[in-house]
């Protein structure tokens, strides 16, 4: 045993460890007590509004508007009017330099951005800071330069933009989300209804301000708020001409659905339930902060988390040990103290649905194990959970929970990994771990999965194409490939 | 004394094989008596696909491309056959010439579907066309030769299987090519080639839970309840152009697959 395995077979630190708190700045945010509806450009005094709420306090932040039909149908035409009189005509180099502009200004407000997503959503700050903004902000600096650059794209394609696009966002990732949206949207040269999340607003809200500071024209962008009937709304309206929707496979199947016989484009990003397979090789210490990464990060809230640990049956017991002691170290709590790194839940009905999927683990027979952890006495939270001893028949190998919860199974060869690996409707992204080059090319080409992430997990860029193979839906966003669902061809 | 013509029996091809429609129904079209395919037949035919597929799909592109120019030599062998089974002997060139269009871009597709992605990290980052899987194809009535191979072409040239449901009106074309691509090196499987009542088979292709993709190029005013049932499993829905060949044909049959492989030493 070298000196440093030793060292690093120590025991694991205390939990009771304290730091001080380090919040950041509420204030940085100046939130008001009622939203409108964004639409042409205005704010809408909405008919029907509704509370959204801290999740890690279950506080009250501010009413927003449940948008009804009509409000929906003004917003589309705002859309529609803008697509037709203007924004599809304008010279794309100055399309571009609106987005260049919205680019920068989120740069400019990030920290505001990064408090209000962690507010609403209940992410740790950490994240909201060093990873949702950034990546906002570079995905409409990387479009921008798109905009005017359509027919390098798509040589002797002779692209021109479809029209107005209803754009439906989840909850896990307010404000990237609605940058993946927006940005090649726009860039293409198309209109927009957006509607974010029910839980989730505000940021969305607030990113209003920003369209009016780079003023984009009214109408490019409309903001619709409200539950789903909000969404089925946008996606019925026939003066949509292109559907996105980000969220539940449920969801995108009803969505298709509705959408037969229609002719709407439309493009899906759905749910996964992807495998994280770690061979004998693999550093090991590294493999461990990645399957943390890959399950832990935004409390687990991520359509492409790793949530199926593949352990080679050789490396099980000290991959499993070491992940326990890791998870002891995590430090889940208030989302505005810079030391957290596992946040609120979303949502009640989100908490009801980890906690039922949890129980539902425990009774077919697998193995919990929770670190000891003092949980706030108000608002939502799960303890970083990982069950081992799981078959693959299992409901918590099967259904995606949508939570900080990880099932570990093994494997013994590549090929026994890569079938487990597949062995689900859902195909969304994977990873890989293992020092050997040509093993992570030979895994990449057999895992069915949009997205491979080898030595490294939850990786994201503007550059590069992301989305699902199987039930986890079509279409790409990022990159080249993220422009053609917003496009039409000769 | 004349001699009698030897006639053909019309079957259905299903896994490199010629059975009949196991419900031992036909039906008349072009004056001859056509296999009709039932449900099971349908559901048979997806099976073999799916078991096609590894060979097919993780064959070399080049290897592909040859196959499918394969194809065409055998159909050119045949040209007076297939000129009269469908509008003649222009839309036979037209279907071979196709097939070696689409041959060529097999080993293609990568660089011109694919990218290299610049990630702001230490990741190699790149993107590449795979096939989906299992294709359905509802042919168009018209053209029955061209149009059969409009759709197919493309969907095979990327890797994929497919399961066929041929012009209903006109199927001998197809026939006549399922019997070209026995003699040929298409692996059993990789296209399977259905004659029946379209009404009844497509519904059960469209709602089939291990087919990837559809296409519905020839569903006429089936198309909504077709659409309706791909979404069970989130089937990709193409509305193939029942006469045409352009390489995003065959992109609408692909997924994109985006690798990040680190970079260090």
């Amino acid at each position: 045993m070298t000196d440093l395995e030793r060292k690093q077979d120590r025991a694991p630190v205390p939990s009771s460890w304290e730091y001080a708190p380090a919040p950041e700045a509420r204030d940085l945010v100046q939130l008001r007590d009622r939203y409108g509806l964004f639409i042409g450009g205005d704010w809408i005094e909405p008919k029907e509004t509704y509370e959204t709420i801290d999740p890690s306090t279950e506080a009250p932040l501010a009413q927003v508007g449940q948008a009804t039909p009509e409000e929906i149908d003004v917003a589309v035409k705002a859309a529609r009017d803008a697509f037709e009189n203007g924004w599809s005509t304008i010279s794309p180099t100055e399309r571009a330099k609106y987005l260049f502009r919205i680019a920068r200004i989120l740069q400019e407000r990030s920290r505001e951005f990064a408090v209000l997503e962690s507010l609403n959503g209940g992410k740790p700050i950490r994240e909201s800071r060093d990873v949702d903004l950034p990546l906002a902000a570079a995905h409409f600096f990387y479009y921008a330069g798109w905009a005017d650059k359509l027919e390098y794209a798509f040589p002797n394609r002779k692209p021109r933009p479809l029209g107005v696009a209803g754009q439906i966002i989840p909850w896990n990732f307010p404000l990237l989300m609605l940058a993946w949206k927006i940005a090649p949207a726009l860039a293409a040269g198309n209109t927009v209804v957006l509607k974010p999340a029910e839980t989730t607003p505000l940021s969305a809200l607030h990113f209003c301000d920003v369209l009016r500071q780079a003023e984009l024209p009214p109408g490019v962008v409309n903001i619709v708020t409200g539950d789903g009937r909000a969404g089925a709304e946008i996606v019925k309206h026939p003066g949509v001409d292109k559907i996105a929707f980000t969220g539940s496979t449920d969801v995108g199947k009803a969505i298709q659905r509705e959408l037969a016989g229609t002719g709407k484009r439309l493009t899906l990003e759905l749910g996964g339930k992807a495998a994280n397979v770690i061979f004998d090789d693999a550093a090991l210490d590294q493999a461990v902060e990645g399957i943390v990464n890959g399950i832990y990060f935004n409390q687990g809230h991520v359509c492409c988390a790793g949530s199926r640990l593949l352990v080679q049956e050789s490396i099980y017991e000290p991959v499993v040990e070491k992940l326990k002691r890791r998870l002891v170290t995590l430090r889940v709590g208030d989302p505005l103290d810079k030391n957290t790194d596992v946040g609120a839940i979303n949502s009640r009905q989100q908490l009801d649905k980890i906690a039922e999927l949890v129980a539902a683990g425990e009774e077919e027979g697998a193995e919990i194990y929770q670190p000891p952890c003092r949980l706030p006495e108000k608002g939502y939270w799960f303890v970083p959970t990982v069950f081992t001893n799981v078959a693959q028949s299992y409901r918590i190998a099967q259904e995606e929970i949508f939570g900080p919860v990880l099932s570990v199974l093994t494997f013994r060869t590549p090929d026994e990994a890569v079938e487990k690996a597949n062995n689900t409707p859902y195909g969304l992204s994977a990873g890989v771990w293992t020092e050997k080059g040509s093993r992570i090319l030979a895994m990449a080409q057999k895992l069915r999965a949009g997205v491979i992430w080898a030595n490294t997990y939850n990786r994201f860029d503007p550059a590069s194409p992301f989305g699902g193979y199987k039930e986890s839906g079509f279409g790409r966003e990022g990159g080249r490939h993220g422009l053609e669902p917003y496009l039409d061809f000769e | 004394m004349s001699r009698l013509p030897v006639k053909k029996t019309y079957k259905l091809y299903v896994g490199g094989e010629f059975p009949r429609s196991e419900s031992g129904r036909t039906y008349e079209a072009q004056g001859a008596n056509v296999a009709r395919a039932s449900r099971k037949d349908v559901r048979d035919a997806v099976r073999a696909a799916r078991g096609a597929l590894p060979k097919w799909a993780g064959m070399t592109a080049y290897n592909r491309g040859q196959v499918l120019y394969r194809i065409a030599e055998m159909m050119e062998a045949r040209r007076s056959e297939f000129a009269e089974l469908c509008s003649g002997a222009k839309e036979v060139d037209r279907a071979i010439d196709r097939f070696v269009w689409y041959a060529g871009w097999a080993d293609k597709l990568g660089q011109i579907l694919g990218s290299s992605n610049p990630v702001a990290g230490p990741y190699f980052n790149f993107t590449i066309p795979e096939p989906t899987g299992v294709v359905g194809v509802v042919a168009p009535d018209e053209p029955p030769l061209a149009g059969f191979v409009s759709r197919v072409a493309p969907a095979i040239v990327g890797g994929n299987a497919t399961v066929v449901l041929a012009s209903e009106t006109s199927p001998l074309a197809a026939v006549e090519l399922a019997e070209v691509l026995a003699s040929s090196d298409v692996p059993g499987g990789v296209v399977n080639v259905l004659t029946g009542n379209r009404d009844e088979l497509a519904p059960v292709l469209a709602g089939h839970m291990d087919v990837n993709a559809l296409d519905i190029g020839g569903a006429d005013g089936q198309s909504e309840e077709l659409e309706r049932l791909a979404a069970d499993n989130v089937k990709r829905v193409v509305r193939g152009l029942p006469d045409a060949e352009s390489p995003w044909e065959i992109a609408s049959f692909l997924e994109l697959k985006t690798v990040w492989h680190p970079i260090g030493v």
